[in-house]
């Protein structure tokens, strides 16, 4: 079996965004591998290790120069190669999930990881796209996964708890907290993945273009009262948080 | 028509469904307002959807008993395509979010997720919503015969009955058998109000100190108050308190009139899944935690010393 599995750089999560024109402008900002992206290239690498016929797990990234350092990451973990198709256009789920899907069949993948939501965008939307796409069915918000032969079962969760599950490869599985801890790329592993593939693929070859534009960007802050009260005598701010939530915010009556 | 998938549970219209009539009728888009009613039993839940949408369309189906992302989108999609929809509008919710991308791949439709405004702008349609982790509020726009769009929750006001109840009609769904076999669940119980629909919620964080001190002082101040119990990720990791619990970018997103931090540090993850709060309350012993940066008040205190003075 093949693995495909889905990789992007974002901003770290304690890095200042800042806005330029109508756009968020990354420039400066500290990036890092998605942290439910890196969920996705660990599982890979476990099922591997835990005795599942996998082939080949290869990483894809679809966007700008920065995703490079994304696949390097992955590679480094321990992906065999990666693929990169490299854009500046920003394409939303919908389109984007063309671009997976064609990778997918073009590299005979049965399994693809995605992230269950980007720490920039969320739109929680790739997985599902994809596998629409593909024709394949989905399970999101995975927290435990097995397989058997060609049987996948685990583990995810659903909108009122979670739901143990049992589905026929191939699919698409999106990742969630939980399913595993992403292993730290050592040293020697970083110097053996400079050997590996990288392959940089333009992405006039898929022929997508984006159906959503974004049209505005601001940095919306709720003004907030910052009224700061002394707590060493507990019995006294216990008795001025009550009587400014009563008259001043009348959140209690 | 503007086609709606009801969501409702336990037999009942969820708020989030009156939320999206809302936010169809004030969209600017034309054509009659349409719920779609999917499951088995849901005669009740049709009745309430007609309350307030111009036509009710129904399918009671053993086949509907429980929710799939496949056969959701399916019958979503053929209903959107018999009735030549221009807006899909689907439930912000897992579930939701889990099947709308598939919808709009069907009727080869954008989407846009997560809506928190809708607004349409000639023939296109412009959504906000929240990205780099509820930090930024982006407008973005898609155009197109039809548009599908996934509605937050607690976004809109919930919509008043209509002045006259639609019609309801049956309609007929060629359904595509599931490919995932459900082979356990586990549903949280809780005895308190839902996390998402909770006007007030108290949160424990790390600094709350244990899973016993956070039933004596979490729980014990949500159920004086009557309010829905939060946790953040260091204390489910921590094994105190149930994933179900967790507020923020992995866990649930929540806008409540109060929520409470006790011992939070707040950090951007969490920060992400409560700053939307309309007040913030903050206990931590450290004056400079970034919470009470988003606090409206805040006590720099010991959690032990004061709720007990706030019970
Ligand atoms: C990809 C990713 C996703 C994440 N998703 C989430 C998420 O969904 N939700 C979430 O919450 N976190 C999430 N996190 C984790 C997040 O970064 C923080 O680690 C977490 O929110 C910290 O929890 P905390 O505030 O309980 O603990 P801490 O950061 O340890 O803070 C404890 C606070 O309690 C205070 N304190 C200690 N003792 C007392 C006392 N006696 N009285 C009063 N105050 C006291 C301390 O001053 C401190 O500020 C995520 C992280 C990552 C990387
Ligand atoms: N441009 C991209 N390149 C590679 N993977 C992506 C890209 N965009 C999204 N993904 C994957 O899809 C996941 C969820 O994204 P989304 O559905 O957009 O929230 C991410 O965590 C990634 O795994």
């Amino acid at each position: 079996m093949k693995i495909l599995t889905l990789v992007r750089q974002v901003p770290d999560a304690e890095a200042r965004i800042k806005i330029q024109g109508q756009a968020v402008d990354l420039d400066g900002t500290t990036v890092v591998i998605d942290g439910m992206d890196e969920y996705g290239v660990e599982e890979a690498l476990r099922l591997r290790e835990a005795g599942v016929s996998v082939e080949e797990i290869i990483a894809l990234a679809v966007g700008p120069k920065r995703n490079e350092d994304a696949l390097r990451t992955a590679l480094a973990m321990g992906v065999d190669r990666a693929i990169h198709v490299e854009t500046d256009e920003k394409y939303d789920a919908v389109a984007l999930s063309r671009i997976v899907a064609q990778v997918a069949l073009a590299e005979g993948a049965e399994l693809v990881l995605v992230g269950g939501q980007e720490a920039d965008w969320d739109s929680q939307a790739l997985g599902a796209a994809s596998a629409e796409r593909l024709g394949w069915p989905q399970l999101t918000w995975t927290n435990e996964l097995k397989i058997e032969g060609d049987t996948l079962t685990g583990r995810h969760d659903v909108d009122d708890g979670n739901e143990s599950f049992s589905a026929t490869l191939p699919v698409v599985v999106t990742t969630q907290q939980g399913l595993n801890e992403p292993r730290y790329p050592t040293l020697p592993n970083i110097m053996k993945a400079k050997k590996k593939e990288l392959r940089k693929d333009g992405a006039g070859a898929y022929n997508v273009t984006p159906t959503v534009k974004i049209v505005g960007t601001e940095i919306q802050t709720r003004a907030r009262r910052n009224t700061m009260i002394d707590g060493k005598d507990p019995q006294a701010a216990a008795q001025q948080l009550l009587e400014l939530l009563r008259s001043e915010a009348k959140v209690i009556a | 028509m503007i086609l709606i998938v009801a969501e409702h549970a336990g037999g009942m219209l969820a708020k989030s469904t009156l939320e999206m009539v809302t936010a169809a009728r004030d969209s600017g888009r034309e054509g009659p307002i349409t719920l779609l009613v999917l499951g088995q039993g849901v005669a009740a839940v049709a009745k309430e959807a007609a309350a307030v949408a111009d036509q009710v369309l129904v399918a009671d189906l053993p086949a509907l008993a429980a929710y799939n992302a496949e056969v959701w989108a399916a019958a979503t999609a053929q209903i959107a395509r018999e009735g030549e929809a221009t807006t899909v509008l689907i439930g912000g919710s897992r579930s939701g979010r889990e099947y709308a991308p598939r919808v709009a791949v069907k009727l080869d439709a954008p989407y846009l997720e997560d809506a928190i405004k809708l607004t349409a702008s000639g023939d296109a349609l412009q959504a906000q919503r929240y990205t780099y982790l509820a930090r930024v509020t982006e407008t973005v726009e898609a155009s197109g015969p039809v548009i599908v769009v996934s509605v937050k929750p607690g976004s809109f006001a919930p919509a008043a009955p209509a002045a006259q109840p639609g019609e309801e009609y049956d309609v007929e769904l060629e359904l595509p058998t599931p490919r995932v076999e459900v082979t356990g669940r586990s549903v949280e119980k809780t005895s308190r109000v839902a996390l998402t629909e909770a006007d007030v919620i108290v949160t424990g964080g790390r600094g709350v100190g244990g899973a016993e001190n956070f039933a004596t002082y979490v729980e014990g101040l949500a159920d004086a108050i009557g309010a829905g119990v939060g946790a953040t990720r260091a204390v489910v990791d921590a094994g105190w308190r149930p994933y179900a619990e967790q507020v923020g970018q992995t866990g649930k997103t929540v806008q409540p009139q109060a929520y409470i931090a006790l011992g939070v540090s707040g950090a951007v993850q969490h920060l992400s899944g409560m700053g939307k709060s309309k007040n913030i309350i903050a206990i931590n012993k450290d004056a400079e935690a970034p919470i009470f940066k988003v606090a409206d008040y805040g006590i720099v205190g010991d959690v032990n010393q004061i709720v007990p003075a706030l019970i």
